[in-house]
């Protein structure tokens, strides 16, 4: 039986297996933040402990971080975790893009960007959208704070082996149509627990038409759908994109390494637990409406009604949903007014969402009703919007010009969606009080957050784009 | 960490799906350095109103769930971020044990590491409990050794859950400790991996 790039990379990451235990795994790099990491420091410190390999952990600050003025911190707790991770890094030895560092950004940003992130390995980080790592052929996930202290002090975890699924797409996107929209209409499709207790391997030729800043999108909200991890195979996109990266590795050696990564490929006849096919050609932007990620439709149709539920739970989330949205069951979901527009986080805030909202933004004007604001992932991609004039056309078009960080997705520093009000969101999740108590989020894509942002409701970008071309 | 070999205590009923973890304890409350003082803000923005005070509406406010140890909730029940702060607060507001249809990774492996336990039963089985909770103060014992729970009324169900994970639970382990007894297998491990080729 042949075998998939999941097993291929978990066997190869085996430290100790015996038989009634999960598997000892060994973990390649461990990515770290301020905010799930200071009680594993403290417990090593209780116990005389040492990090293993400060050399595989490499640490920034991005949750609680402000985006407007980084010279002031005015909320205290958060200056008190900031400050807590550089001396955590300084006494164990671990390098840290700290808030004054040029590599400093979103984790999930930077670790490819750095070049650290590579096919093959196995990455965790103490935070779920580590899953964005596998777009370069990792096994990536989330963990605790527990086992970012496991991690810190073994440089392994004991994990059981997940399932395997398999997410072929074929056929061509449309117009207006992107990974974000890629993986919300999963999402929606499939429901929010889909990917319970599997690692899926996303495949097919749309995915390997893709760069890898759309398959780090798609990868990103693989948790969304419940899964452990997603990951795409390496292919040529891959080793141009980690070619003369930092971290990477440099002139010859690069070349060698990469005959390695073309060994990353799932056997012709490998099994997985579950198979899922999709159509590029049925999907179209997507907008969510709802308080979780599979509460997405596509931005033409309306909010589903009460009675299209398939039970009586699901009838019981979808009422309480509306209700914390101020929604109504079958309203347009062109109809939605919204008051914010959010570009940034971990699933879109690099160079190339930051390009394709601005091509929607060049030369038009913010809707009065709109506060807009844009928060490139690191400090790297905001300097190479600069250096492209993109910071212009979103300023002059009147949108908020930030330093990078997480920001508005979860709204822990000061960037924050107020009650009971909608915002057009690039990030991850819609939870209740997710971008501040009683926000309203919808998740998009770039371009459609763009385009809200002008209309101060939503429109479909595809008809927006093929207008375009016609004049 | 402590560890439990049967419990008997009163369960809660929270029939909602897919509640996350930015719902459990919510990001406002994860600045703190420390793991302990989180079962304070516990399901926060739905525990209290704006005004701060008690929502009488709320599952875990009403009186005959007072001093519950056990939480019987539905699918999905841990959804989303990963952060630990979840199960703190779980077990520091006192629960020791969550029974659900099904549990999202992250939480469920967070769980097990603060010796908090998840129990995974049929969708039918936990609807049972729910309405049974849901209608008076509602014990029931949970024997972990044995993967038995039971209520007073002759109800009982038998539960799994890896055996490594149960020891680890039972008997409150020090797991890194035990990782490091292997020492010796992750060095051979780093040479293979790390030789020059």
């Amino acid at each position: 039986m042949g075998k998939s790039i999941i097993d291929k990379i978990w066997e190869k990451h085996v430290v100790h297996r015996e038989e009634g235990k999960p598997d000892l795994m060994y973990i390649d790099l461990h990515l770290v933040h301020e905010v799930t990491s200071p009680q594993a420091f403290s417990g090593l410190r209780m116990k005389n402990r040492k990090v293993r390999r400060p050399d595989k952990t490499f640490a920034t600050v991005d949750h609680n971080i402000p985006t407007d003025n980084r010279k002031v911190i005015n909320d205290p707790v958060a200056l008190n975790q900031m400050t807590t991770l550089e001396k955590n890094c300084l006494e164990f030895g671990i390098p840290l893009a700290g808030l004054d560092s040029p590599e400093q950004g979103i984790v999930h940003v930077i670790g490819p960007e750095l070049g650290l992130t590579q096919p093959g390995m196995t990455i965790v980080c103490g935070d779920s959208h580590t899953s964005t790592h596998g777009a370069f052929g990792s096994i990536a996930f989330g963990i605790g704070t527990s086992e970012v202290e496991h991690v810190l002090a073994t440089q392994t975890l004991w994990q059981s082996k997940p399932k395997t699924l398999k997410l072929e797409i074929n056929g061509e996107l449309k117009k207006g149509v992107t990974a974000k929209d890629v993986i919300l209409y999963i999402i929606a499709k499939n429901g929010i627990g889909f990917g319970t207790g599997h690692i899926i391997e996303y495949c097919g030729e749309t995915i390997a038409k893709m760069s890898m800043e759309e398959r780090m999108t798609i990868c990103n909200m693989s948790i969304e759908g419940g899964a452990k991890a997603g990951l795409v195979s390496p292919d040529e996109t891959t080793f141009a994109y980690l070619q003369g990266r930092k971290y990477a590795p440099k002139g010859a050696g690069f070349a060698d390494v990469v005959e390695n990564w073309k060994y990353l490929v799932s056997d012709s006849d490998a099994q997985y637990d579950k198979t899922i096919q999709i159509d590029a050609a049925d999907i179209a932007p997507m907008v969510s409406w709802g308080t979780n990620p599979s509460m997405t439709s596509k931005v033409n149709e309306q909010i589903p009604k009460l009675e299209e539920c398939k039970n009586e739970l699901e009838q019981k989330s979808l009422s309480r949903a509306l209700e914390y949205m101020g929604l109504q069951e079958g309203q347009k979901i062109e109809d939605i007014q919204i008051q914010h527009v959010f570009i940034g986080s971990c699933t879109n805030s690099r160079l190339e969402d930051l390009k394709q909202a601005a091509e929607i933004i060049r030369g038009k004007k913010v809707h009065p009703h709109v506060r807009a604001l844009v928060v490139p992932g690191s400090q790297q991609v905001k300097k190479q919007a600069e250096a492209d004039g993109l910071d212009l056309i979103f300023k002059q078009a009147g949108f908020e010009w930030r330093e990078s960080g997480c920001s508005m997705c979860l709204s822990m520093n000061n960037d924050i969606v107020p009650n009971g009000e909608h915002c057009a969101s690039t990030s991850n999740r819609n939870f209740e009080g997710r971008q501040g108590s009683g926000a309203r989020t919808h998740l998009v894509s770039p371009l459609m957050a763009a385009a809200a942002a002008i209309y101060g409701h939503f429109v479909d970008v595809g008809a927006l784009l093929s207008a375009e071309t016609v004049h | 960490m402590s560890g439990f070999k049967t419990l008997q205590g009163k369960a809660a009923a929270m029939d909602r799906a897919n509640v996350d973890t930015d719902q459990i304890i919510p990001k406002q409350f994860l600045k703190r350095i420390e793991k302990t003082g989180f079962g304070q803000y516990l399901f926060y923005d739905w525990r209290f109103t704006k005004e701060g005070l008690p929502n009488p509406e709320f599952e875990l406010n009403k009186a005959e769930n007072q001093g519950a140890s056990i939480l019987i909730a539905n699918e999905n029940f841990g959804c989303g971020s990963s952060r630990e702060h979840a199960p703190w607060a779980l077990g520091d507001y006192g629960f020791k044990v969550i029974i659900a249809p099904s549990f999202a990774d992250i939480f469920h492996q967070n769980c097990l590491k603060n010796g908090l336990l998840p129990i995974t039963l049929p969708a039918e089985t936990v609807e049972y409990l729910l309405q049974r909770a849901k209608k008076q103060p509602y014990d029931l014992k949970v024997d972990l050794q044995n993967g038995i729970i039971e209520d007073e009324y002759n109800f009982s169900a038998t539960f799994t859950i890896n055996e490594y994970w149960k020891k680890m639970l039972i008997n409150g382990w020090d797991e890194i400790e035990i990782t490091l007894q292997l020492e010796s297998s992750i060095s051979s491990f780093e040479e293979k991996r790390f030789a020059v080729q």
